[in-house]
């Protein structure tokens, strides 16, 4: 970037190639992404606002705003702000990923 | 300018089963166990969450532009307060503020979101892999008229583009006109002519 | 609420820089528009993107940019224009005379 004043995400008007237009369907965990989100933004919950899904997002980096896919970027913004207001620790989430590839993985098999 | 990274994610399905989850996968399934069992949410919520959003889609906001090319009191309700309006149609619009902005007889509007995606998700569901993409982003505000060129719609050099950029709290919809040649269609038959790209104002609605 | 703007006055927008969630883009800073309608008031999303609670909410408002005041070179008619959402405290009165640009 060669203005430090602008935010990666901040693209309106930069050059850029032509739309592509191909489309995919949203994936279940996808959509449960989307369905945390709703949830966790909601009047009750307030637990994660969309401003703060927004900075979490931006802070990803250049990198990985465009490495990582709409929903996989959602999720670890999501996590980020969960982690950071203690509704879980790293070591809780860390051990139960490995549940969950180790649950996957037992299903294959 | 590439925009490789999006499209090499977003362009096929990924499905759940095929294979091991992937890193972000795995955290979602984790994360949503985590907060199920610490009472945050429900394993019910979250899925009569997905359920709504795989309820609306572009036939919710067609029922809503086709009532307004028939009811002309309705549509002028639905440019004044468009959440209200929708409302009145039974739809649940959510957290949503929508402004909808309609097509003149040499107007055009278009609506984009530069700074994330943000979109009438509540009226018509989650949006397309280009409308989130960096191509569509960054240029349709600079370009609009070479952009809605690449969806097949030229617009005329003497109408006017209006480009609405969704930067905060309020979310667009474009009204299109009402095609020539529907003169006595049902709301039913007129909304079938009203697609998700045309509330979003990159075409035209056709004229049968 | 009490606002500062009304529809049709000319604002412009601060040019500034700060790091964190800033709603305004980068392409109309600096720039002239016309106010086209007042939005309501909401909660600040800069201090909303850091947990904080957004109060006081603050007046919104969608701004009208031509474009060419915002591309230099814009081709296309010119009332071909651009309407962006801009919080009160990034907008500041335009002299009547003055022309976008920074």
């Amino acid at each position: 970037m060669s203005d430090p004043g602008r935010g990666y995400h901040d693209m309106g008007g930069l050059p850029a190639g032509p739309v592509e237009r191909g489309e995919h369907d949203y994936a279940l965990w996808e959509k449960r992404v989307d369905a945390l989100l709703v949830l966790l933004s909601d009047k009750t919950r307030d637990l994660v606002r969309v401003d703060e899904l927004r900075r979490g997002i931006e802070q990803l980096g250049p990198g990985a705003y465009d490495e990582l896919s709409y929903y996989e970027r959602w999720i670890a913004s999501i996590t980020g702000v969960l982690l950071g207001k203690g509704v879980f620790t790293s070591d809780e989430l860390g051990r139960r990923m490995a549940e969950v590839e180790a649950r996957a993985a037992g299903d294959r098999t | 300018m590439s925009d490789t990274g999006q499209h090499s994610h977003d362009h096929t399905p990924r499905p759940d089963q095929d294979g091991p989850p992937s890193y972000y996968q795995a955290m979602e399934t984790a994360v949503r166990e985590l907060l199920i069992e610490r009472g945050v949410v429900t394993a019910e919520e979250v899925r009569a969450a997905v359920e709504a959003m795989d309820a609306r889609g572009p036939a919710q906001g067609a029922r809503v532009v086709a009532r307004a090319w028939s009811d002309p009191a309705f549509k002028a309700r639905l440019l004044k307060d468009g959440s209200a309006a929708c409302a009145e149609l039974g739809i649940d619009m959510g957290p949503t503020h929508l402004v909808v902005v309609e097509n003149g007889e040499k107007l055009h509007n278009v609506i984009v979101c530069t700074l994330c995606s943000c979109y009438p998700r509540f009226l018509i569901g989650l949006p397309p892999d280009w409308y989130k993409a960096r191509a569509y982003r960054s240029r349709v505000v600079r370009e609009p008229r070479a952009v809605l060129g690449e969806f097949g719609t030229e617009i005329p050099d003497d109408w006017e583009v209006r480009v609405h950029d969704s930067t905060a709290d309020m979310r667009y919809m474009v009204l299109p006109r009402r095609p020539e040649g529907t003169e006595g269609w049902s709301e039913a038959q007129l909304a079938g002519l009203v697609t998700r790209d045309c509330m979003i104002g990159v075409t035209l609605p056709k004229a049968p | 609420m009490t606002t500062r703007f009304a529809p049709g006055d000319r604002v412009r927008v601060r040019w500034a820089h700060p790091p964190g969630h800033i709603r305004t883009p980068y392409y109309v800073r600096g720039k002239t528009g016309v106010i086209e309608r007042v939005c309501g008031s909401f909660r600040n999303p800069e201090e909303l993107a850091y947990a904080r609670d957004g109060q006081p909410a603050r007046p919104l408002y969608r701004v009208h940019f031509d474009q060419r005041t915002l591309w230099p070179g814009y081709q296309g008619r010119a009332k071909d224009g651009v309407e962006v959402e801009i919080f009160e405290h990034w907008l500041e009165p335009a002299g009547a005379a003055k022309e976008g640009g920074t």
